[in-house]
């Protein structure tokens, strides 16, 4: 599919959808209630047939927290970008390990380093540091006193 | 003597020739032929971190070619190699594997920096969490190369220093051991 017809395919399946425009990919924003049903929507709904979650990131933009989902159909070869802002003080949001396995270990990194909670992930544990690891250092405000000087 | 240039040796050969009677005598020192001998055969690890084991790698293939100068036999075990070259940035993580490798290298090791994460922590990862700032905080390093990543000349340039210092005694491995005596 086209960027084009993507567009109007995913905003005829979720209305709350707000698109942002501009960029190589379909970006669109979605709430966090209803990230699972939209990726099992997005995986399943035969046109579309998102199979393969090729980037989980998670960015923080200081006044709350935006995780990143980079979706590619092998089938159709289209591809988008979801976006979910969650709460900066508790940021938590389903996971789609059960959708996209290769979700499991992107949500540790992005727990890792941002502190991100995924609801109901089989093995949430710090993937590249160690388990004693205190604080989320890919935060903004995430402060190492010894290693790092204040910008 | 100075008329018979068959009987001269290489400028290169820390040693002169005394005539005597019925035959030449080569006069030298064995420690200085011994660094003399070291210096032209010295196997690098096999160890790259990040983009400026790129250039090593260069630097190993036919355009630069290290083996010029004796440097062709890349080991990829420690126990086999004389001289690290630390191409890339060492993260905390890194650090005690890096410390491994260097411990298990036989005596004489020598150590080369190459470029500007090994030797400072790098333009643009000094300032994390994660970064070692500079090799030098987990192994004694020789020969420092500036750039990043420095070019091949660079590091042709490094080794044949390490060469200079290993021929002159003033490594660090060598005036470890001198200091053991």
């Amino acid at each position: 599919m086209t960027n084009e017809d993507l567009k109007n395919k995913l905003t005829e399946l979720f209305p709350s959808a707000t698109f942002e425009e501009g960029g190589e990919f379909i970006n669109f924003f979605i709430e966090p209630s209803q990230w699972k049903s939209c990726a099992k929507e997005l995986k399943e709904k035969a046109g579309l047939d998102f199979d393969y979650l090729f980037c989980v990131t998670c960015v923080d933009w200081k006044t709350h927290l935006t995780m990143v989902y980079h979706l590619s159909s092998t089938i159709h070869r289209h591809s988008i970008v979801v976006k979910v802002k969650l709460n900066r003080d508790q940021p938590e949001i389903d996971t789609v390990c059960d959708i996209w396995k290769t979700a499991e270990f992107h949500e540790r990194e992005a727990f890792d380093f941002f502190g991100v909670t995924f609801i109901n992930h089989p093995d949430l544990r710090r993937l590249f540091l160690t388990d004693d690891w205190v604080g989320f250092p890919l935060r903004k405000d995430y402060d190492d006193p010894i290693n790092m000087i204040k910008l | 003597m100075e008329n018979e240039t068959n009987k001269k040796i290489p400028d290169s050969f820390p040693g002169e020739i005394y005539p005597v009677a019925g035959t030449d005598v080569v006069l030298t020192k064995l420690d200085d032929v011994i660094n003399w001998a070291r210096s032209n055969s010295i196997w690098p690890l096999t160890f790259a971190t990040s983009c400026c084991g790129i250039e090593m790698m260069s630097v190993a293939s036919a355009k630069y070619d290290f083996s010029r100068f004796g440097f062709e036999v890349a080991r990829a075990t420690p126990r086999q190699a004389d001289v690290i070259i630390i191409a890339g940035t060492i993260v905390n993580k890194m650090a005690p594997v890096l410390k491994r490798l260097y411990d298990q290298m036989a005596d004489p090791k020598y150590v080369i920096a190459m470029g500007a994460c090994a030797i400072s922590g790098g333009p643009f990862f000094y300032n994390t969490y994660s970064v070692v700032k500079g090799a030098d905080h987990v192994i004694p390093v020789d020969v420092y190369i500036a750039g990043c990543p420095p070019r091949p000349e660079a590091l042709l340039h490094a080794l044949i220093s390490l060469q200079h210092k290993i021929k002159s005694g003033a490594t660090r491995e060598q005036i470890k051991i001198d200091g053991n005596k």
